[in-house]
C-alpha cells in the first residue's frame, strides 16, 4: 500500500476511535455527573445516591478504562499499519 | 511515645534526604537533561512523574477539604482534574511526542512557523505557570508552620532552598526521579490515614466502599444517609445535593478538564519518554496513579466531615480535644462563642455560627480528629510537602525553559552552546525560585483564588492553539496567534472583573455571564479562541506546505526522532 494512502486512512480510524471514546467521555462525565444526576440520585447502589456516584468515583473510573482502551486500539492498529516506532 | 513534632522531624528529614540524594545521582549534563530528561524515560517513571507532578498542595490538602464542605458541588474538581487526562492522551500526548521537541512554545512556534506565535505561548505559559507556583510555596509554608513550629517564612525559604537544590543542578532528570519518590511518599500519606479510619468508621478498609457502606456502629444506617442528615439538622445543603447551578458546574468542570491538558508543565512530561506509544501508556498510567488519590479523597471529605460535625456540633469548648487548640492558633479555625454558652454552635446560619473552619486543615487535621497515632500524622505533613514540592519543581522547569530555550536560544542568541544554553537555564530556575519564594512570602491577595483561574488561562489559550495545529492542517499562524491573544485577554478580563475587582467594584453573581462564574469562564474565552482562530484563518493564506507536511508527519507514530541537541 502506498504510503501515503495508508497513512491518511490509520489517520480516519484514529479519529472514529477518538469520538466514540470522546463521547463516552462527555456522557460520563457532564451526562450522568452533571445533568442527570438528580434524576440518577433516585436510584441507590449500597449506601450511594447514582448520580453522586458517578459524579465522585465512577467517572473516574471510566476515565482510566477510556485511555487504556484507546492504548489498545491504537497499539493494534500501528501493528496492523506498520507504524510501531 | 514520641511526639507528633518529633515524629514529623524524622519523616520530613528522611524524604528530604532522600529527594536531595537523587537529585545528586541524576545531575543533568546536557540541556537535553536538563529539558527532558534525556528522553529516555520509562513509562511507569513517567507515570510515576506525572502524577507527582499533577498532584499539588491543592490536591493533597485543599481538595477533600473543600469538598467536605460543599459536597456534591465539590465534585467538579474530581471529574475536573481527572477527565483533562482523557484528552492528554487522547488528544494531544501522542503527537506532540511525535513532534519531539522541548517545550510547548516550542510547538506553537514551529507549528505556526512565526517567532510572534512562539512568543504569545511563552507568555502564556509563563503567566499559567507563575500564578500556580506561588501557591505551592504558601503550601510548603503552611505545613511547616503547623508541625515544625517554624514561622511560615522561615518555612517558604526552607522549601525554596530544597527545590532549588535539586531543580537547578538536576533538571528534568532530576525532577522526574525525585517525583517519582515524591509520587511513592504522597500516596502512601494519603492512603493511610484514610483506610485507618475507614476501617473505624465502617469497618471497610477500601474508603472508596467504606464511603458508601454502612456505620460500624451496628445501626445500619449508611454514612452517606447519616451525613445527609447531620447537615440538614444543622441548616447546611444535603451533602450529596448540589446547590450551583448546573450551567455553573458543567463550565467550572470542562474549564479544569481543558485547563488540565493545556498546562504546560503536564504536557512537558510527555516529551521525556522514548516513544510515542509509551506516551500514550504512560498518561494512562499516570491517570491510574492520580484516581487512587483522587477516588480516596471523596471518602476522606466525608470521613473528616462527619467526624468533624460529631466532635464540636454542641459540645462545651472546655472540652475540646487537643488538635481543636492546636489549630485556633494558627488562626485558620476560629471559634467565637456568640451566645456565651460555652457550647460550639456549628451551623449554616452566618448569624449564629460560632466555629469558622479553613477547609485546608481537614486533610492535615483528619488524622488527629480521628486519633490516628503521632507517626501517621508526621506522614501526613511529609505527604503534603511532597506534594507541593514536585509541582513547584515541575512548574519551575517550565518557567526556567521558557525563558532560556524559547526566548533566549530561539529568539535573542540563536548561536548560544549547548553549554552556553544550560548555564541559561540553570540561572533562570535560581531567578524563577525566588520570584516564586517572594509570593510565597508576600503573597499577593489575589494568588490564592488566581490559581484556580490558571487553568481557565490554559484553557483560553494554549489548549485551542495545539488542537488546532494538530487536527486541522489549514490552520494557519494569524488564526492561532488572534485566537491566542483574544482568549487569554478575554479570560483576563473577566477575571479582573468579577474576580479581583481591579476594574472597579466586584459586580455580584447575578451578573456573571451565562450564569458562569470566573472559575468556569474559561470555557467559554476557550470556545471563543476556537472561533476566532477558524474565523481569521479563512480569510488568510494557507500554512506553507512543509508545515503541512510536518502535521502529516505527527500523526503517524512511526520515525520518532529524539530531540537533538543542535536544532
Amino acid at each position: 500500500m502506498d504510503q501515503n494512502i495508508s497513512a491518511q486512512k490509520y489517520w480516519k480510524i484514529n479519529l472514529k476511535y477518538l469520538s466514540i471514546l470522546l463521547f463516552i467521555w462527555f456522557t460520563c462525565s457532564f451526562g450522568l455527573g452533571v445533568f442527570f444526576v438528580e434524576e440518577l440520585n433516585n436510584f441507590k447502589i449500597s449506601g450511594f445516591p447514582l448520580g453522586f456516584w458517578f459524579a465522585q468515583q465512577g467517572s473516574i473510573y471510566i476515565f482510566v478504562i477510556l485511555i487504556f482502551t484507546y492504548v489498545f486500539l491504537m497499539n493494534r492498529l500501528d501493528k496492523r499499519f506498520g507504524f510501531e516506532d | 511515645m514520641m511526639s507528633v513534632q518529633v515524629w514529623t522531624y524524622i519523616i520530613v528529614g528522611i524524604t528530604f534526604a532522600l529527594y536531595i540524594g537523587i537529585a545528586i545521582w541524576s545531575r543533568a549534563g546536557s540541556t537535553k537533561d536538563f529539558y527532558v530528561a534525556g528522553g529516555g524515560v520509562s513509562p511507569l517513571a513517567n507515570g510515576m512523574a506525572t502524577a507527582a507532578d499533577w498532584m499539588s498542595a491543592a490536591s493533597f490538602i485543599s481538595m477533600a477539604g473543600i469538598i467536605s464542605f460543599t459536597g456534591y458541588d465539590g465534585s467538579v474538581y474530581l471529574m475536573g482534574w481527572t477527565g483533562g487526562y482523557v484528552l492528554l492522551a487522547l488528544l494531544l500526548a501522542p503527537y506532540l511526542r511525535k513532534f519531539g521537541k522541548f517545550t510547548v512554545p516550542d510547538f506553537i512556534g514551529d507549528r505556526y512557523y512565526s517567532n510572534t506565535a512562539r512568543i504569545v505561548a511563552v507568555v502564556c505559559a509563563l503567566l499559567v505557570s507563575f500564578t500556580y507556583v506561588a501557591g505551592q510555596m504558601r503550601g510548603v509554608g503552611v505545613v511547616f508552620s503547623r508541625f515544625l513550629e517554624v514561622d511560615i517564612n522561615t518555612g517558604v525559604i526552607i522549601g525554596m532552598i530544597i527545590v532549588l537544590f535539586y531543580a537547578v543542578l538536576g533538571g528534568m532528570k532530576g525532577i522526574t526521579y525525585t517525583q517519582v519518590a515524591q509520587y511513592c511518599v504522597l500516596i502512601f500519606a494519603f492512603m493511610v490515614p484514610a483506610i485507618f479510619i475507614s476501617i473505624q468508621m465502617t469497618g471497610n478498609p477500601i474508603p472508596q466502599l467504606g464511603m458508601g457502606d454502612t456505620l460500624n456502629d451496628g445501626s445500619g444506617v449508611y454514612l452517606l444517609e447519616k451525613l445527609n442528615g447531620l447537615s440538614t439538622e444543622l441548616g447546611f445543603n444535603e451533602y450529596t445535593e448540589g446547590s450551583k447551578d448546573r450551567i455553573d458546574i458543567f463550565a467550572i468542570t470542562l474549564a479544569l478538564m481543558v485547563g488540565t491538558a493545556g498546562l504546560p508543565h503536564v504536557i512537558v512530561r510527555f516529551f521525556t519518554v522514548k516513544k510515542v506509544k509509551d506516551a500514550r501508556k504512560s498518561a494512562g498510567l499516570a491517570l491510574l496513579l492520580i484516581a487512587i488519590l483522587y477516588t480516596t479523597a471523596p471518602a476522606v471529605a466525608v470521613f473528616a466531615r462527619v467526624n468533624l460535625i460529631e466532635t464540636v456540633s454542641d459540645k462545651p469548648y472546655d472540652g475540646m480535644p487537643e488538635w481543636f487548640k492546636n489549630w485556633e492558633k494558627t488562626g485558620l479555625l476560629t471559634f467565637d462563642d456568640k451566645n456565651s454558652d460555652g457550647k460550639v454552635q456549628y451551623v449554616a446560619d452566618a448569624q449564629i455560627n460560632e466555629l469558622e473552619v479553613d477547609p485546608d486543615i481537614m486533610v492535615l487535621a483528619n488524622p488527629e480528629i480521628a486519633n490516628l497515632p503521632a507517626w501517621v500524622i508526621a506522614l501526613v505533613a511529609a505527604g503534603c510537602l511532597a506534594a507541593a514540592l514536585s509541582t513547584a519543581a515541575g512548574l519551575l522547569l517550565v518557567i526556567s525553559a521558557s525563558v532560556s530555550h524559547d526566548l533566549i536560544k530561539k529568539i535573542f542568541m540563536p548561536t548560544i552552546s549547548d553549554k552556553g544554553e544550560l548555564l541559561a537555564a540553570r540561572l533562570s530556575a535560581v531567578v524563577a525560585v525566588c520570584v516564586a519564594g517572594y509570593f510565597g512570602v508576600n503573597p499577593p491577595g489575589f494568588v490564592a483564588a488566581v490559581v484556580a483561574l490558571a487553568f481557565g488561562l490554559a484553557a483560553a489559550s494554549l489548549f485551542p492553539a495545539i488542537i488546532l495545529g494538530i487536527f486541522y492542517k489549514r490552520m494557519n499562524k494569524e488564526g492561532a496567534i488572534s485566537g491566542m491573544i483574544v482568549g487569554i485577554s478575554l479570560m483576563l478580563f473577566y477575571m479582573a472583573k468579577f474576580k479581583l475587582g481591579w476594574l472597579g467594584e466586584t459586580p455580584p453573581a447575578s451578573e456573571w455571564w451565562f450564569g458562569i462564574s470566573p472559575e468556569g469562564f474559561g470555557s467559554v474565552a476557550m470556545v471563543v479562541n476556537f472561533m476566532v482562530s477558524l474565523t481569521v484563518c479563512r480569510f488568510t493564506a494557507a500554512p506553507p506546505q512543509e508545515v503541512q507536511e510536518i502535521v502529516e508527519n505527527i500523526r503517524i507514530p512511526s520515525g520518532v526522532s529524539t530531540p537533538s541537541v543542535s536544532h
